[in-house]
């Protein structure tokens, strides 16, 4: 393995298969963690597939997304955005109506009820803009689990009620001082947690990130958003979808969204990354937005898997920035990045300020005010315009709501 | 295939005792430091360097480590700096040399662009600590072409079947983790790790190193007979740090390395003569 080159030249044979070994997308994926981990990700991979099977689980997963996390969720036509935008019809997949306002509590509960399985009576979580944090700490609070959250203090700062919502539901939120004191510390932090009581620990993370099973696991977690998206728009409309749009951090929301439409191919498929201030490294999040002038992304390995990630020459890991703290990673799902090297899904980044903007219109053209990660999604369905007709027909997943994002849009707008 | 470290634990063991392996990040405060503190510990009687490649991300390294890091990359350490180093000890010692780090940066030079240098400049062997022997199949293959030792992690998590496959890609010694967690220095070894040695022993004659949380001069002793070196990094580091606390002076730099000299001179010490075998079987 030199580079994304030569990888891809040494995986010419085996292009054509989505999967290509246990854990892998194409060349991406794997597990690259200190060998104190190695065993407990074998057990919770072995935990996870007998749980798949296992209808009992299954049957307590529906049931709590059902009356506790409070799914389905609408698919609801965007009436007023669609005539406001004049081009394509606009349906909103409403995550951000989900206990806890955001499609995280998905894998929270799934991830949960495996840790209660598996016999472990404490959960870790990391978190950047909370939401993963408050569904972690409300899934521990429902099924009797300790819960300790690592979020970053400038993710704190700006993310203030979400730290007290965990605080009120019984979890440790400890702060990450080192780094850039975001999400990418909280993971740091986090794994130092899970290698030091790993015996008696599940490690809840938060996306479709870090060694398998996690991407894998977390994506069939959050896959219920893109089945229910897909008969809720064949009931409306009697087609598929032309465009489904989702902001893309660490990517779960997005690959939820997507992985039920991947064998649709005319079903074309946008992941938003956050653009930030702009394309120098240091000022933006966007993985997979080169096309864009938005530099500093190479394959390489970070917490656990082989992505795009964003670095410097020597391989050190760069900082981010971004208006939303869940989009403020410098690494994308490897799935995503395998989506993508296929062109399979599309990727573009949107600034800050677009953002912004987006919040601002959702906000008064359907009463929706969106969390500043699910404005990235807007902004770039905003910015797609020009070459989308009336014709099409757009599923935009609202992964989140903006309580949370009250005090910087107060600030800023 | 003879390198350095296959050299000096033969030596040890023919002399019946027990190897230091010292770690200091490079480039704390900077390289020309490191240059002076690695020769003050082979001088001390260290019996093999491990020279940390500092990295933005050091998710399985505690709190003085992770500091360590940072002032390193702050002083402008890379991977291409820390090989210059290597050949810069080479001029004036020959003690066995692991760089010890993180994959990404290995990966982004290119694993034959790394090996290749790492092999003209003198290293002996690497460590990557999120490397696991399932995902090392080419790491492998391009470092042992170029003569360099491929040393893993054993962890007390590790199954019998994995430490036996661990010990087959290792190549130089096998690290044992003393404990599960972070590296930092603690005050007891934990009460495991006798049985980790056990099983470790029983699938390989690899020399076995055993690391995380070894920082005093009992813990050494205690280790006599049971394993054939104690690796200290973050005692060491921390005297580095509280040295260089105002400031990296050459004042500061020279003090450190009288530190370092005396905390490995003490470890040494009680390495040779430590309790026997026989007087710590259970």
């Amino acid at each position: 393995m030199f580079g994304a080159e030569e990888i891809r030249k040494s995986m010419s044979t085996i292009l054509q298969s989505p999967t290509t070994a246990p854990g892998r997308f194409g060349p991406y994926g794997g597990r690259y963690v200190p060998e104190t981990l190695m065993v407990p990700l074998f057990e919770l991979e072995r935990a996870y597939e007998t749980a798949k099977a296992d209808a009992s689980f299954q049957a307590q997963f529906q049931n709590l997304l059902a009356n506790f996390a409070g799914r389905p969720t609408p698919l609801q036509f965007a009436a007023r955005l669609t005539e406001k935008l004049g081009g394509p019809r606009i349906y909103l997949k409403r995550e951000d109506l989900l206990h806890t306002g955001a499609h995280k509590i998905n894998n929270a509960i799934g991830q949960g009820l495996l840790a209660v399985k598996m016999g472990k009576p404490r959960i870790i979580a990391e978190t950047g803009a909370g939401q993963h944090g408050v569904a972690s700490a409300t899934v521990a609070a429902h099924l009797g689990l300790e819960c300790v959250v690592h979020m970053g203090t400038e993710d704190m700062a700006r993310q203030a009620l979400n730290v007290a919502r965990m605080r009120m539901l019984g979890a440790e939120v400890v702060a990450v001082d080192s780094g850039s004191r975001t999400l990418k510390d909280a993971i740091n932090e986090a794994m130092r947690d899970w290698v030091t009581n790993v015996r008696t620990t599940h490690y809840l993370l938060g996306s479709v990130l870090g060694a398998h099973p996690y991407p894998t696991m977390v994506r069939d977690f959050q896959a219920v958003i893109g089945r229910e998206a897909r008969e809720q728009i064949l009931a409306a409309e009697k087609r598929l979808p032309t465009h489904l749009f989702a902001c893309v951090g660490g990517g779960s929301n997005s690959i939820g969204l997507f992985h039920q439409f991947l064998g649709d191919p005319q079903v074309k498929m946008i992941g938003i990354e956050a653009g930030g201030r702009g394309g120098q490294l240091g000022e933006h999040a966007a993985r997979l937005a080169a096309h864009q002038g938005f530099v500093g992304a190479r394959p390489g390995v970070l917490q656990g898997t082989y992505t795009y990630v964003l670095q410097n020459e020597d391989g050190q890991i760069a900082t981010t920035h971004s208006i939303s703290a869940g989009l403020d990673y410098p690494a994308i799902g490897p799935e995503h990045a395998w989506l993508a090297d296929q062109r399979r899904a599309e990727y573009s980044a949107v600034s800050d300020q677009a953002a912004l903007d987006a919040a601002r219109l959702l906000s008064r053209t359907q009463g929706i005010i969106p969390a500043l990660e699910s404005a990235h999604a807007i902004a770039g369905l905003v910015e797609r315009l020009p070459k989308l007709t009336k014709n099409d027909l757009v599923i935009l997943n609202l992964s989140g709501r903006g309580d949370k994002d009250m005090d910087t849009y107060s600030r800023l707008l | 295939m003879k390198t350095r470290i296959h050299e000096r634990f033969t030596a040890l063991r023919e002399a019946g005792e027990l190897g230091i392996v010292a770690y200091i990040t490079a480039g704390d405060p900077s390289l020309d430091a490191t240059l002076k503190f690695v020769l003050a510990l082979a001088e001390a009687g260290a019996d093999v360097i491990e020279l940390g490649v500092p990295f933005s991300d050091p998710l399985a390294d505690g709190p003085t480590i992770q500091r360590a890091s940072e002032r390193a990359l702050k002083s402008g350490t890379t991977l291409v700096g820390v090989l210059d180093l290597v050949r810069r000890i080479r001029q004036s010692s020959r003690i066995p040399l692991v760089l010890f780090g993180y994959y990404n940066p290995i990966l982004q030079m290119g694993l034959e662009k790394f090996a290749g240098t790492a092999e003209a400049v003198g290293a002996d062997g690497v460590l990557a600590t999120d490397l696991p022997p399932e995902e090392s199949n080419d790491y492998r293959r391009i470092l042992g072409a170029h003569h360099l030792d491929t040393i893993f992690l054993g962890a007390p998590t590790s199954t019998n079947e994995r430490l036996a496959n661990i010990a087959m890609c290792s190549s130089g010694f096998l690290y044992l983790i003393s404990r599960t967690g972070v590296t930092g220095a603690k005050d007891h070894l934990p009460d495991d790790l006798p049985s980790l040695l056990r099983r470790a022993r029983a699938t390989t004659q690899l020399p076995l190193a055993v690391g995380f949380g070894i920082s005093l001069p009992g813990h050494v002793s205690v280790l006599g007979g049971l394993a054939e070196a104690a690796v200290v990094g973050s005692a060491l580091v921390a005297q580095i740090e509280k040295a260089t606390k105002a400031g990296p002076t050459a004042g500061a730099i020279d003090s450190a390395a009288v530190a370092l000299a005396e905390k490995v001179g003490a470890l040494k010490q009680a390495a040779r003569h430590g309790l026997s075998r026989r007087e710590v079987a259970p």
